[in-house]
């Protein structure tokens, strides 16, 4: 059984690699028992999305907001 | 007040006048070199990849109708020539320099219990709907804060690969880490990022 510092480990490392078959179930049997590495894992992909909305600049900065007022 | 607001608009009518306003270029320039020194650690290379952006993002300043556009440019160009001298660069590091200290290391076990398990405060939250998140502008301003509060060797590989989008290999190349000594960074770096954005932003400041 994992540790749940194990399993952010292997949620991290999700974002690097393809994990192995052992990896997959055994981070699925924790995060099926552990809510707190299920949000841990969930909140990966979120980060992920708001780095590449951050990095594309595709937000709403408060430049944006200047513009729209003209 | 209407007259001196219709002053201020006009400066940024156009994207000529990004030419004109010494302090806008400055502040601009600074927020370049802050994060082209972050990712190359060499001043003098940072200078001259920020340099070399402002350049090439000028030239076609006329082109831009705003500062927020004008900024998604120049920090566009910007990345595309850091990428550039990282990957022509093979700069060798020690690693423990790049490891962290070991003050960062307590720091970050503090959240789990001896036997690696969540201590009940810091256990993950579900968050909110994030794509709605990412519409509201004082996200982004959390958002920007805890990566600014990540240490500088966790910050520079989690942006090398989340934002510059270089992969495992050449990020390892690039600073002389071992695969799974980078996995170790991006781990902690995520686990910093979580808790940040949690507490400052889906328990919390929400509301703010």
């Amino acid at each position: 059984m994992l540790s749940c510092h194990q399993a952010t480990r292997l949620a991290s490392e999700a974002q690097e690699r393809p994990l192995t078959f052992k990896e997959k179930v055994s981070l699925k049997i924790h995060t099926m028992m552990c809510a707190g590495c299920r949000n841990f894992e969930t909140s990966m992909n979120t980060l992920r999305k708001a780095m590449q909305g951050f990095a594309s600049g595709n937000y709403d900065s408060p430049d944006n907001k200047d513009n729209d007022q003209q | 007040m209407t007259g001196s607001t219709s002053q201020a608009e006009g400066k940024q009518l156009d994207g000529a006048s990004q030419l004109n306003d010494a302090d806008y270029l400055e502040t601009l320039r600074q927020q370049m070199l802050k994060f082209a020194n972050l990712q190359i650690s060499d001043t003098h290379l940072a200078e001259d990849a920020v340099q070399e952006a402002l350049i090439g993002a000028l030239k076609k300043a006329d082109s831009f109708g705003g500062r927020s556009a004008f900024k998604t440019w120049v920090f566009a160009i910007l990345k595309n020539k850091i990428a550039d001298v990282l990957r022509k660069r093979q700069r060798l590091a020690e690693v423990s320099e790049l490891m962290g200290s070991d003050e960062d290391d307590e720091a970050l076990s503090s959240l789990f219990d001896k036997r690696g398990h969540w201590n009940p405060e810091d256990k993950p939250n579900r968050w909110g709907d994030p794509e709605d998140s990412f519409k509201q502008q004082q996200f982004w301003v959390v958002f920007e804060t805890c990566l600014n509060n990540l240490p500088g060797n966790q910050a520079k590989v989690f942006m090398m690969r989340e934002y510059i989008g270089l992969n495992t290999d050449e990020i390892c190349k690039e600073v002389d880490l071992s695969v799974s000594n980078l996995h170790v960074m991006l781990h902690r770096a995520r686990l910093k990022l979580q808790k940040c954005l949690e507490i400052k932003w889906y328990d919390g400041g929400k509301h703010a």
